[in-house]
């Protein structure tokens, strides 16, 4: 499988403050991934640095193949961006913007960019002073998507979008996926990352804690386990592999379970008696929750 | 709460935020009123030459539509503060707009007023707050250049009224721009709009006083700046047109506060018109997108500049009668050359005209740093468009853009000139002597993009630095400072055309001088990360 974009230990400084401290992000042509971490983790930094607007201190970075600071025109034929905050010129229309854009990149298609005007409910008169901030996100997100480049970098896309305008551009990179293009989507909207992306990157404090497929990744495989206790509260729990963060309220019991410690541990429910007992799969809300709170851990 | 809280509060906060700005401008005007006033002074030693040469002076109908009249020729003051009057108003009314915008439609537009009206602010905190500011900022420089032309050698009452003249145009356009910053959702429209009104209130004055006496004359009296001059301080001194002044503050301003309480934050009372939905077929490069930034302003510069220019033209004709005085000449030649002294004005007034055309250079080079820090430059960037392509584009703007406006201004005055003369060759004479001050100007325009280019944030200091140039090149030789300090400043170098023979040696020196330092910007915006949106 090829690459559409490899990073090995990048660092970048600004003055004395380091933004990224040995980052690593892969993407594999064809897929989407999703790049998730607190704010001010270096996700912005990383998506410049990709776009050759920074320069990085250290580490290897390849971008379909080629340096993003020095192929940079080359490269961003190929590709799309969407940035986090989207400033557009206060005189100019928004179709003038989207059509200005697409064709510094070297084309855009008009049928998709009448269709995405049609679909984001865009009005492409409006001047670029007078949109409000999600609609100024819909003639970023216009311009970007109806291009046929290769690969989409996308930073918070939808932040400022409404749930129908979300949901829309869920559909879009489904279709975009189904396409070939490789999209590289920074978000932090858990059920948004859960239903696009196939694979993610976590990082914080510009180190990269954790990168897998969804279904693969530690946490995840972990089961929950909650169980209202008829008796006293069960010994040597806390010996069997596997088996996390025990917590003891009163009568309940809440424990997280490797698939292979599952048998062992519901032997020892048994055994103290067991009033009630639900197991489901941890959310993915909790996975960040813990990456995001909880000291960084080695992958 | 009322409709005022929190105004002392802003008005802190704007003193925070100006701490550097508002005093080094003031600085800079009263230096320049200062250095000026007693160098002019030294030109008119005696009675008779200040008489001679301020009745000629009114003679002339172009002179007197440039700066204004001498209501009394043997009174020192009035030949000596005529510029100040004229071109100081000027200068007054635009620096209290850009007080006044920014902190009204600037914060407005940036969202901030939006943060601070969500605290516990009343809805004319923010105006009132920019008001005071302004109106104190007025007084500063009134009082300012009072004491300037006390210590200058003016009579004390005449200083004081002159004052006044200078906080009657402050107060009068901080209530213009407050007006225009109800008017507009942009900044840049609000500038423009107030701008649009000094521009035509320097035209109503000019008119006016040129047909002074004719009923025509009047048409002073519809000009903030016709009617400040009005007070005459050096003459049959009046003060009751500062309560014109007084009163046009009251009622624009009032007009302002009204539509204030009457609209939404963040709107303005002209709605933005639509555009086209499908970009036209050339904008599609960045230097189509340059043009399409900076079109507007340059046509209302190169509109200025040919009426700049076909002022000067006509001066020029007039020129000699009143300077017979051999002081004058003799600083006139200094400054633009030994040949006939229509030449040597003509000279004298383009190097002043290279100096404007540099100042619109500089603005159209910063647009650069703006597009930058606003984060659009990142959308362009992410593009297949490199960072020469892009950065070029908007030097190109100001290279082009300085090259025109010189252009029609030289053809202004050369055709100003050829109908005077019966002599068509004038026309491409003085357009090209026009074309001469482009170097230097190039040579300060080079400045600019390499600090934007390597040193970004030190792209503050570029009007300091054009300052600096200018005071060298056009104050330098009246203090005879060594020659080598001259030769510092570019505009040093421009060649005393017409009249002198074409020398193309120091522009050809000062446009590879100009490369060179381009190239620095150049290599440096290549190098260096871009400033995040």
């Amino acid at each position: 499988m090829t690459h559409a974009i490899e990073i090995h230990g990048l660092v970048k400084d600004f003055g004395s403050t380091r933004a990224l401290d040995g980052l690593n992000l892969t993407v594999a042509t064809g897929e989407v991934h999703g790049f998730l971490g607190p704010n001010g983790s270096g996700k912005t930094t990383t998506l410049r640095v990709l776009l050759g607007l920074a320069r990085a201190n250290a580490g290897t970075v390849t971008l379909l193949g080629g340096d993003p600071w020095r192929d940079a025109v080359a490269l961003h034929r190929r590709l799309a961006y969407v940035p986090g905050d989207v400033a557009l010129w206060p005189n100019l229309s928004g179709g003038e913007i989207i059509d200005l854009l697409g064709r510094m990149r070297g084309g855009l298609n008009p049928q998709r960019r009448d269709d995405l005007i049609e679909r984001f409910v865009l009005d492409p008169t409006k001047k670029g002073g007078s949109y409000s901030k999600g609609n100024r996100q819909k003639v970023a997100l216009v311009a970007a998507l109806a291009s046929d480049a290769e690969l989409l970098l996308l930073d918070e896309p939808t932040s400022g979008l409404d749930p129908i305008m979300e949901s829309a551009f869920r559909d879009y990179i489904l279709s975009e996926r189904d396409d070939g293009r490789t999209v590289l989507l920074s978000s932090h909207i858990l059920s948004e990352v859960d239903a696009v992306c196939a694979r993610v990157t976590i990082i914080r404090e510009g180190r990269t804690v954790e990168s897998g497929a969804l279904s693969e990744l530690r946490y995840l495989s972990h089961t929950l386990i909650t169980a209202e206790l008829a008796g006293d509260p069960p010994v040597g729990l806390d010996a069997i592999d596997g088996v996390h963060n025990i917590v003891i309220e009163r009568q309940t019991l809440r424990c997280q379970v490797d698939p292979s410690s599952l048998t062992a541990v519901l032997g020892t429910l048994a055994a103290v008696g067991v009033r009630n007992l639900t197991s489901q799969p941890p959310t993915l809300d909790e996975l960040f929750l813990r990456y995001y709170t909880d000291e960084p851990t080695p992958a | 709460m009322n409709a005022l809280t929190g105004t002392v509060a802003l008005i802190r906060l704007a003193l925070r935020r100006d701490r550097i700005f508002i005093p080094a401008w003031c600085v800079v005007f009263l230096a320049t009123a200062s250095i000026y006033v007693p160098s002019t002074v030294r030109l008119y030693p005696d009675l008779a030459s200040r008489v001679g040469a301020a009745e000629s002076y009114n003679r002339s109908p172009a002179l007197l539509a440039l700066y204004g009249r001498i209501y009394d020729p043997a009174n020192l003051g009035g030949l000596t503060t005529n510029e100040l009057a004229g071109f100081g108003a000027i200068a007054v009314a635009v620096l209290l707009i850009l007080l006044m915008i920014r902190h009204t439609r600037t914060d407005e537009e940036a969202g901030r007023i939006e943060l601070l009206g969500s605290t516990a602010m009343g809805r004319f905190a923010p105006l009132a707050a920019a008001s005071i500011v302004c109106v104190a900022v007025s007084l500063v420089l009134g009082v300012g250049v009072a004491a300037v032309l006390m210590v200058g050698g003016l009579s004390v009452v005449g200083s004081v009224a002159f004052g006044l003249e200078w906080f009657g145009v402050g107060i009068v356009f901080s209530a213009v721009a407050a007006l225009a910053a109800q008017l507009t959702e942009s900044r840049r429209a609000a500038i423009g709009i107030a701008s649009l009104t000094v521009a035509a209130s320097y035209l109503l004055r000019g008119v006016g006083d040129a047909f002074e006496p004719d009923p025509l004359g009047a048409l002073h009296w519809l000009s903030p700046i016709g009617w400040a001059q009005q007070l005459r301080p050096f003459a049959d001194r009046r003060w009751w047109p500062f309560l014109v002044s007084f009163a046009c503050t009251l009622v624009v301003g009032g007009a302002a506060y009204a539509l204030n309480a009457r609209r939404d934050v963040g709107a303005g009372f002209m709605q933005p018109g639509v555009g086209r939905p499908h970009a036209s077929r050339w904008l599609a490069t960045p230097n189509a997108l340059a043009w399409r930034l900076q079109r507007g302003a340059l046509l209302a510069w190169g509109a200025g500049f040919l009426v700049l220019g076909v002022i000067l033209g006509s001066v020029a004709t007039n020129v000699g009668d009143f300077v017979n005085n051999p002081t004058v000449k003799e600083f006139i030649e200094k400054l633009g050359g030994k040949q006939g002294i229509i030449d040597a004005y003509i000279a004298v007034e383009f190097i002043f005209g290279g100096i404007i055309a540099a100042a619109y250079g500089i603005q159209a080079i910063l647009r650069l740093r703006t597009e930058e820090s606003e984060g659009r430059a990142e959308a362009v960037l992410a593009t297949a468009i490199g960072r020469w392509r892009w950065s070029l584009s908007h030097v190109g703007v100001a290279v082009i853009g300085s090259a025109a406006l010189l252009f029609v201004m030289g053809a202004g005055a050369g055709a100003a000139r050829a109908i005077a003369t019966r002599d068509p060759d004038q026309v491409w004479r003085v357009t090209l002597a026009g074309l001469g001050q482009l170097p230097a100007a190039l040579v300060v325009m080079a400045v600019v993009f390499a600090l934007y280019g390597a040193a970004p944030r030190a792209t503050v200091t570029v009007w300091g630095i054009y300052a600096a140039f200018i005071l060298i090149a056009e104050v330098g030789p009246i203090l005879e400072v060594p020659q080598w300090v001259l030769d510092l400043s570019p505009f040093t170098h421009t060649p005393k055309l017409p009249g002198a023979s074409w020398n193309v040696l120091p522009l050809v020196v000062l446009t590879v001088i100009a490369t060179g330092i381009a190239a620095i910007g150049i290599i440096g915006v290549r190098r260096r990360d871009l400033a995040c949106g």
